[in-house]
């Protein structure tokens, strides 16, 4: 596995690196604080082509590659996890199934808008019934003759507050198996945010991510073009499934960037602080620590870099699957960032409960990331569902 | 119409500095950035071209590392960019160096509308010389330390900041203006700028093919055609950390402390 940067990509992060310590870190606490859906950053990543980076140009998109939306994910994560998974959520929900899957027609309707920012997407699975067992889904969707009619609502969905378009997962009908098994059809929806029937319920309050925009979706007799289903007819399940495996890469990519982010924090913090005469950066047990987590993260890293080659290849066309690589590099990345946040606020001590420092607002953050877009339990599933196929 | 930015590669002063055994900075050696008043007169110089639709030409003249820093320029929205770069031209001061800018940006030609955008001063030689002789070799009127720029038919209105207040200026183009750091906030490179800007060529321009400028003469160009000369370049010692007196009775600390070093 080779992760040696290309030049692109090399300047690619030095850019983004640039625009998050100046753009992105000072409006961190304040996205925190006061549950601030960070518009302005949106406005700015959108201008630098960073809504759309792995997308080819004849789409609108920027023709960068996957790893370099990973490096962005990542690098914004590193100072606001709300500001990384607005991006992620945005590309790898919404973009990418339409590109995905979508026809020329839906492309070229929704994806130039969406890659230049105009357009913020979002993804409706999960509802107050189905998280984990997602086909346990209650949303339905009619035909209608000339279009589609859904009823049903959605809850936790990212971006919702801000989102113009929503990909969202409703039951069509049902299908008889071979041995006479009944079970739900499911299928894919564009939904734009001013259809008839369509509206968006209250944000949630939440212990992290506290500034990224997480509503309920309603839909009322929300009438839904005929044209606008996405992909085929009863393969919603399937879609759903393969949107969320390139999710989980965006949410590895977070993970990792908080983690990082904490670890960063806390190497400057322990130079600085002072106890028994010397820094605490003096003391072998901060120096394990600080060994430690660094492996820690460099390990989830690779995992993390390794699933994003692996989605390249498919995107160059190359017939792989890269669920099983998601999985891992999300399972293992969303722990690391769980464990480091923990260890480095230890490391800060009574400052680091306090909200003065960043470290705390990190540790919040970092606990989503192995809960949403499949559960760590989830990621396990689908790991060892492939060892034991 | 034409923006052409003058851009120069400096060492990054927030790195170490090496210099070599005849005195001249060892640039091989340090981290490179762009000069930061230069990103203040490429970004003016994009403004145009946002206004406009003019395309701006990114020149430099040094080594072929220059173009690495010329490809980020290309990134962050120039269309073109040049690099002046030749043996011959080595060791030049900010005489010669204006010599052969000026031949370069001949060759590229300035148009009746054209504009020429240099950054005020590097930070590595810190003359503000180079953009002021570009000027008086291309025959262009020259405003500097332009601190807000304003186009105004064919002429652009520009606010010169000075140390003690402000100065506006109206010129007609073609002209040559050299911008401060306090002109505007420069754009980041884009993601689809960087992945564009490997595919587009560098053009080069090299000895022979500004020899014929009479600009280049063997005794106006390199360490020859250079007026000054480097006597000694040296880092000055580290000052040790200073301590901070605290206290009312500052002033009898401070000779306690004078008296011990017997400075009193």
């Amino acid at each position: 596995m080779d992760f040696t940067l290309s030049k692109q990509q090399k300047l690619v992060q030095q850019m983004y690196q640039e625009f998050a310590q100046n753009e992105v870190k000072p409006l961190a606490k304040k996205v925190d604080a006061e549950e601030y859906f960070p518009k302005e950053t949106v406005e700015k990543m959108a201008k630098l082509g960073m809504m759309g980076i792995y997308f080819p140009k004849e789409v609108g998109g920027a023709g960068a590659d996957v790893l370099s939306y990973v490096m962005a994910v990542e690098e914004m994560s590193k100072v606001c996890g709300t500001t990384g998974v607005i991006l992620s959520a945005h590309t790898s929900l919404c973009a990418a199934p339409i590109y995905e899957n979508g026809t020329p027609e839906q492309k070229a309707k929704y994806l130039p808008k969406l890659c230049s920012g105009e357009w913020l997407g979002a993804f409706g699975l999960t509802e107050p019934g189905a998280g984990t067992d997602a086909q346990g889904q209650q949303t339905t969707a009619v035909d209608c003759g000339d279009h589609w009619l859904l009823n049903g609502s959605k809850i936790f969905i990212t971006n919702a507050g801000y989102a113009d378009v929503f990909i969202i997962i409703a039951i069509t009908g049902t299908v008889t198996d071979k041995r006479g098994r009944k079970s739900k059809e499911i299928s894919a929806f564009i939904v734009e945010r001013n259809f008839p029937g369509f509206s968006v319920g209250k944000p949630e309050e939440k212990m992290g991510i506290r500034g990224s925009s997480t509503c309920e979706l309603i839909m009322e007799d929300c009438i839904v073009p005929k044209e606008n289903l996405l992909g085929k007819k009863g393969r919603g399940f399937q879609l759903a499934m393969a949107t969320l495996d390139g999710g989980r890469i965006g949410i590895a990519a977070q993970a990792l960037g908080i983690a990082e982010g904490a670890l960063d924090e806390t190497i400057a913090y322990v130079k600085e602080r002072k106890q028994f005469g010397r820094s605490i950066a003096a003391f072998q047990n901060t120096q394990f620590e600080l060994a430690e987590m660094k492996a820690r993260v460099d390990a989830a890293k690779y995992l993390v870099y390794k699933a994003a080659l692996k989605k390249q290849e498919a995107m160059d066309g190359a017939k792989v699957r890269y669920s099983v690589e998601a999985a891992e590099a999300k399972l293992i990345a969303s722990r690391t960032a769980s464990d480091v946040t923990r260890r480095c606020l230890q490391l800060f001590g009574g400052y680091g409960y306090t909200r003065d420092y960043p470290i705390e607002r990190m540790m919040r953050d970092a606990k989503i990331t192995e809960i949403y877009e499949g559960t760590s339990e989830v990621q396990m599933m689908v790991i060892s569902g492939a060892l034991l196929k | 119409m034409k923006a052409i930015v003058c851009v120069k590669q400096v060492p990054d002063t927030s790195g170490k500095v090496a210099v070599k055994e005849n005195g001249q900075l060892d640039r091989a050696s340090m981290a490179t950035i762009t000069n930061p008043d230069d990103l203040a007169a490429l970004e003016a110089a994009l403004r145009l071209k946002d206004a406009t639709g003019c395309e701006v030409v990114a020149v430099s003249m040094g080594p072929f590392t220059a173009e690495s820093m010329l490809r980020e320029c290309i990134a962050r929205g120039a269309d073109r960019a040049v690099l002046i770069s030749g043996r011959e031209f080595g060791g030049s001061d900010t005489f010669a160096t204006s010599q052969i800018i000026a031949a370069g940006i001949n060759k590229i030609g300035v148009g009746p509308e054209d504009v020429v955008f240099c950054g005020r001063q590097a930070i590595d030689g810190d003359t503000a010389q180079v953009g002021p002789q570009i000027a008086e070799k291309l025959g262009l009127p020259q405003v500097t330390y332009a601190a807000e720029i304003e186009k105004d038919g064919n002429s652009l209105i520009v606010k010169r900041l000075l140390e003690d207040g402000y100065m506006k200026i109206k010129v007609q183009t073609p002209c040559l203006i050299t911008c401060v750091k306090e002109l505007n906030e420069p754009r980041y490179m884009s993601v689809p700028g960087i992945f564009s800007c490997f595919d587009s060529e560098i053009e080069v321009l090299d000895y022979p093919a500004l020899q014929d400028d009479p600009l280049i003469e063997v005794d106006t160009i390199g360490l020859k055609g250079s007026p000054t000369n480097v006597f000694k370049s040296f880092t000055p010692p580290q000052k040790g950390a200073g301590t901070m007196l605290a206290g009312d009775d500052v002033a009898n600390q401070l000779a306690t402390i004078l008296a011990k070093k017997h400075l009193i």
